[in-house]
């Protein structure tokens, strides 16, 4: 006859049946997040930090410079040998323009540099640093060499800090970038400053929607709330063209303002700032009134009730009882709401100017246009931890349990 | 003068839809420290009542006066009435002490002061020790007390409470009860308390008034509401009785010969003039019932026991009894004494005074 069980390990194989079959009910979720979300983060912040373009077309170059320790001059003819020998060997397999491209980002001209080299270069000779530096003179200058070294790989910190204005002097100090290469921090700027705006705009406009709604009665709430919803249901090109009709110099705004006879000329109203939040906050205002109607919904008309009883004026008990408890409601949506807004790309890139475009254009742009994945991810890195950060400040600030719709 | 009117309601009407009037022309009085008790089914109006006289609804036409002075367009942050509502209604965002403390700083009392106040406040409902906690943490009687406490802090003449124990069970709101009763014979507040819960408004209330379809059946004491319902109405609605319907046969100022439906007649105590031959119902308190000989000027009716319900500290029998199969007798149990079984030939004995004929039911 075997043991009986003790209680402890009953309930511990009751539970673990039931744990069983709670994680088989989200494993598909779980799977499903895991290919699409958090491995494609994990590859694109390796990709901010992951550099071997270089090293794979210019293997014996980028092993030979570690050994460049004095950076005030210039490397041993060991380093200059291999160089050679590297564009000799790229330029017959045709994998020359890699090259250039990828020292290009860091050195500008390093492209003409690397093809004149390469059409110059002689099959042999006695030195080559006196031939590559006869060929083209810039050979003779540290900080190609230091670009180089920059781009041997396998890891590099040069995208990361692009991203947010800075390089590395010829020593291996940080200092800012050039004036004329200096435009992400400023993008990064704007990108935050049109979030907050659109987040305050929003909800500005959505606390009082969102407490009509929650307050009116049923049978008047539900049209209402559909009017809320609608644009959830219309296509973003849609409603964001549409705004483009109404807003333009000769749109249905400014002719509605002209035949009122309050402005002589066309407001512009489209393909400027104030295009982008106007139309950013129509798009995301849903967003910032479901959870506020959500939380006031559940606050009881009878707490306001009781504080009027107790002898508080309405202003009063308004903002002593009602609003603290529409708190969660008003942290879960202007969260969602600004963290939309970071990373909004397709109405900007529409209804804004050339100087309104945020940082999810500049990732678009390097992706596609220019096909530097390194930068592209590097923009994203820098993105998601000034999100992550903003978000640790927030909850802080409005307390952890109150992030969160009731 | 004599009385201390301090609340007066003067032809106060009320409709929500502009057809069905919700309270028909009430006229009360509540005296200056009393315990007044609102009792009615829901939908009766005493609700609607409590919530004018707080300032929430507005009466359709008439006015109230309090202590003289019309409330008429008074918001109710002005009245200066304390309110304890049904589920409490404590601030969920605030501690014991904020919540206690609200109706002073609203009143710009000095923080410090307040809170000593409010400390006091917590004291009187036995309350210490608890006033950093937040509602939710509290038990349902402890809330209860917190309410109370933020209602009474701010010394108001007046407290309103509108179902204040329906939350709690059995045994907490009888406490309850008790303890609200000793706190107003302590403070000299007056308080107008509305409840569907009779015993609760018996036990509780200096005076009571009784509402059925938006109009005050009855206002007087628990006794003279138990003892001299006006009609059917207050009669079923306070305590139990049974009921036997018959016409009037002939009345002799307060006493009345009533012929039952089965053909018996009851001699009954008649407190309203009728004529000859209308319609009436009897009610009969079933604890004033006897199966023994009671002495003169009794009815005697011939029954016949149905179900026979031991309580402990009494005996319940369901008999039929001139017609109605539902007659209740209370008996006080005895060990001595034999009780009857179900099938047994009873005769009930009722002194006449305990037999009301009032107006017809149904």
């Amino acid at each position: 006859m075997s043991q009986p069980l003790t209680l402890k390990a009953r309930l511990h194989r009751a539970e673990r049946r039931r744990k069983l079959g709670a994680f088989a009910l989200v494993a598909p979720l779980l799977l499903f997040l895991l290919v699409t979300f958090l491995v494609p983060i994990a590859d694109m912040m390796r990709r901010a930090v992951h550099d071997p373009e270089l090293s794979q077309v210019w293997p014996r170059v980028c092993g030979a410079i570690d050994t460049w320790t004095d950076r005030a001059h210039l490397p041993g003819e060991s380093v200059f040998a291999a160089l050679a020998a590297d564009i000799q060997e790229s330029h017959k397999a045709r994998t020359l323009a890699t090259a250039a491209r990828r020292l290009n980002y860091d050195a500008a001209g390093a492209r003409s540099l690397v093809f004149g080299t390469a059409r110059a270069l002689p099959s042999r000779a006695s030195s080559w640093t006196e031939t590559l530096i006869a060929i083209d003179e810039r050979w003779a200058n540290p900080e190609v060499w230091a670009a180089v070294a920059r781009a041997s790989g396998p890891l590099t910190s040069f995208f990361l800090l692009q991203a947010v204005d800075l390089e590395r002097s010829p020593t291996g100090g940080l200092r800012a970038a050039p004036p004329d290469e200096s435009i992400y921090v400023d993008v990064l700027t704007r990108t935050f400053v049109v979030a907050f705006s659109v987040t305050g705009l929003c909800l500005l406009l959505g606390f009082p929607v969102a407490y009509l709604l929650a307050n009116l009665p049923d049978r008047l709430a539900y049209p209402l709330m559909i009017l809320v919803l609608l644009p959830f249901w219309t296509s973003l090109l849609v409603r964001t063209a549409a705004w483009v009709v109404l807003l333009q110099d000769k749109g249905l705004v400014n002719e509605f303002l002209m035949t009122l006879g309050l402005i002589d000329d066309p407001l512009r109203l489209i393909f400027n700032r104030v295009g982008v939040v106007i139309a950013m906050t129509h798009v995301l205002l849903p967003f910032l009134i479901l959870p506020l109607y959500s939380v006031m919904k559940g606050i009881k008309p009878v707490y306001m009730r009781a504080a009027r009883s107790l002898g508080a004026p309405p202003t009063v008990a308004f903002v002593r009882i009602y609003l603290p408890q529409t708190l969660p409601g008003i942290g879960a949506g202007t969260l969602l709401t600004f963290i939309l807004a970071l990373g909004y790309y397709i109405t900007p890139a529409l209804v804004g100017g050339a100087s309104d475009q945020m940082l999810s254009y500049f990732i678009a742009f390097y992706t596609s246009d220019t096909v530097n994945w390194g930068m592209a991810a590097a923009l994203g890195t820098v993105l998601l931890a000034a999100t992550l950060i903003l978000y640790s400040v927030y909850s802080r600030l409005v307390g952890h349990g109150q992030v969160k719709p009731a | 003068m004599g009385e201390d009117i301090l609340v007066a309601f003067r032809g106060v009407q009320k409709t929500y839809d502009g057809d069905t009037l919700v309270v028909k022309d009430l006229n009360l009085d509540i005296r200056r420290g009393e315990f007044l008790t609102l009792l009615g089914p829901s939908g009766s109006g005493k609700t609607t009542s409590l919530m004018m006289l707080a300032g929430f609804e507005v009466p359709t036409q008439g006015e109230i006066l309090l202590d003289g002075v019309s409330l008429h367009n008074m918001p109710p942050h002005q009245r200066d009435i304390g309110m304890v509502f049904q589920n409490y209604a404590l601030f969920p965002h605030m501690s014991i002490l904020e919540n206690v403390m609200f109706p002073l700083r609203v009143r710009k009392v000095p923080r410090a002061q307040a809170r000593a106040r409010a400390l006091d406040a917590l004291a009187m409902v036995r309350l210490e020790g608890l006033d950093a906690r937040r509602p939710a943490q509290l038990s349902g009687g402890q809330q209860q007390r917190v309410a109370l406490a933020r209602a009474l802090v701010f010394q108001p003449q007046l407290v309103l409470m509108d179902e204040p124990l329906g939350a709690l069970d059995k045994q907490l709101r009888e406490h309850m009860q008790m303890e609200i009763k000793h706190l107003h014979a302590r403070l000299g507040v007056t308080v107008a308390y509305v409840t569907h819960d009779q015993t609760e408004a018996l036990t509780m209330s200096d005076r009571i008034a009784v509402f059925n379809d938006g109009i005050i059946q009855q206002l007087d004491s628990p006794r003279g509401l138990y003892e001299n319902p006006r009609n059917s109405f207050v009669a079923h609605f306070i305590g139990e009785n049974n009921v036997l319907h018959g016409h009037v046969e002939s009345q002799d100022g307060e006493r009345a010969l009533v012929r039952l439906e089965d053909g018996q007649c009851l001699r009954a105590r008649c407190p309203r003039a009728t004529l000859r031959g209308s319609r009436t119902s009897v009610s009969i308190r079933p604890e004033r019932l006897h199966l023994e000989e009671i002495g003169s000027d009794v009815n005697a009716l011939p029954g016949m026991v149905e179900e026979v319900i031991y309580h402990g500290d009494h005996v319940r029998l369901r008999a039929r009894v001139a017609g109605n199969e539902d007659f209740t007798i209370k008996l006080r149990y005895r060990v001595s004494r034999p009780i009857p079984e179900p099938g047994d030939a009873i005769t009930v004995s009722v002194a006449v005074e305990d037999c009301l004929a009032l107006d017809p039911i149904g």
